[in-house]
């Protein structure tokens, strides 16, 4: 394996306060390439919240995403891929459409539009309008959105909602042959996700205590 | 630059396709030009002396309509946070879809204002001089818009929001519109002097537009 532009991803003295509440207080953490961090917490504890502050999306209250490696200096925007809650679709826009005007703003880097299509099973849906799709269909295609642009990060949340099992296998398999290329995956998730190897980081231990993350070892 | 007109290609589209509602502008300014020869009565020369102000107030609040999904479906469907993601920064983004707003919606009001302006009995040269100054002046009142749009969608707030923000920061282009309008008919002054100053306040609200609304956007962001 080559040396990976991007090494790791750190997240320094992290704090988030969201109106009154502080959902996490100097909270460190690394992801490093090859290896999947695993966030997982109830519901309402800041997992979200964690990953767009790691995603660039939000600030944080106190401290600062790092990251390390010799394309580091690129910055943080041009090197992140975001999978929210939403799948960033337009339903009026086929289905086409909306994979090839991502594949334009976020950069041609990755697949074409025909493979990633055909990557997540949506070949020949082409011509279709977004709108017809089922959810999971849907959220298929926000997958595909991480295909054509090749990216060092993915910023993962609840990737597997509304996907079938089946679905779920080979998403995971994308995850992992993301990771094999050296890449950083960062996922909150509360359906099991086997990404290989991977490290976990528990936000109920958090709270609103002091103490650096716990980065035990989990198994696949 | 293929991310701009990826933008700007994906929002014609989109306003352009089914329920888009790029033709809503149009037919409430037809509404309007329509409705006023009746309310004022048939007086051919009153007509023609406020045409100009009557076709620039209608394309005025015809310029909002809109405006008010132009971010707030973005932030809704999670699309702006993958377009802040680009490597394009967020004010070019703003830009883009201002543009891609005018060209849908602004650029038929131009189009259509020599057609309106007939019925309100203006001469030749006024029906020019207005054209120059609506295609010149909706740009701006859209790129001015593009901060109130920024306000709806960060907020979650809707139009009146709109037309209470951007109203105001429109109110010089309006005045230097029509002044260069009613300069071209009966002088004294050139039609050239009002006429570059509202170019001036194109250029200020193209330029300062996006920033703002970036801005907003980027304030509200959570």
């Amino acid at each position: 394996m080559t040396v990976p532009p991007i090494t790791a991803l750190r997240g320094e003295g992290l704090s988030c306060r969201r109106g009154f509440k502080t959902l996490f207080q100097n909270l460190d953490l690394q992801a490093e390439a090859g290896r999947a961090l695993v966030v997982t917490g109830p519901n309402g504890v800041g997992k979200s919240s964690l990953l767009r502050i790691l995603a660039g999306l939000l600030e944080p209250s106190a401290g600062a995403v790092r990251l390390a490696g010799c394309a580091a200096e690129a910055g943080l925007r041009e090197q992140v891929h975001y999978l929210g809650h939403d799948d960033a679709l337009k339903g009026a826009l086929t289905v086409r459409a909306n994979l090839e005007f991502w594949r334009a703003v976020l950069g041609p880097t990755g697949l074409s539009v025909d493979e990633a299509l055909e990557e997540v099973g949506l070949g020949g849906l082409g011509r279709l309008r977004a709108s017809v799709l089922s959810a999971g269909q849907k959220r298929r295609l926000a997958i595909a959105r991480l295909l054509v642009s090749r990216r060092a990060v993915w910023i993962l949340d609840e990737p597997t909602t509304a996907l079938d099992v089946r679905a779920q296998a080979r998403f995971a398999a994308f995850g992992r042959a993301h990771l094999a290329e050296g890449g950083i995956v960062i996922a909150a998730t509360h359906a099991p996700l086997d990404l290989g190897e991977s490290a976990g980081l528990d936000l109920t231990a958090q709270g609103s205590n002091a103490a650096g993350a716990d980065l035990g070892e989990l198994e696949p | 630059m293929g991310a701009f007109f990826a933008v700007v290609r994906r929002d014609m589209a989109l306003s352009l396709g089914a329920g888009g509602g790029a033709g809503l502008g149009v037919v409430f300014f037809l509404s309007v030009i329509t409705v006023v020869p009746f309310a004022v009565g048939p007086d051919l020369v009153l007509l023609a002396r406020i045409g100009p102000a009557i076709l620039w107030v209608g394309a005025l609040l015809a310029s909002l309509i809109g405006l008010e999904r132009l971010f707030a479906a973005d932030v809704e469907d999670g699309s702006l946070d993958a377009l802040s993601l680009s490597s394009m920064p967020l004010e070019l983004t703003a830009a883009a879809k201002g543009l891609a707003h005018w060209l849908a919606t602004g650029l038929p009001l131009v189009v259509a204002a020599p057609a309106l302006a007939l019925m309100l009995n203006l001469e030749p040269a006024a029906i020019g001089a207005v054209v120059l100054t609506l295609l010149v002046g909706t740009p701006a009142v859209t790129f001015l818009g593009l901060v109130g749009a920024a306000f709806a969608g960060a907020f979650r707030r809707g139009g009146l929001l709109i037309a209470v923000l951007v109203i105001p920061l429109a109110i010089p282009v309006l005045i230097f519109a029509v002044s260069a309008t009613s300069a071209a008919v009966s002088g004294p002054v050139p039609f050239g002097t009002p006429f570059r100053v509202l170019l001036g306040l194109a250029l200020f609200a193209i330029v300062l537009g996006p920033v703002a609304a970036a801005a907003a956007l980027r304030a509200a962001r959570g």
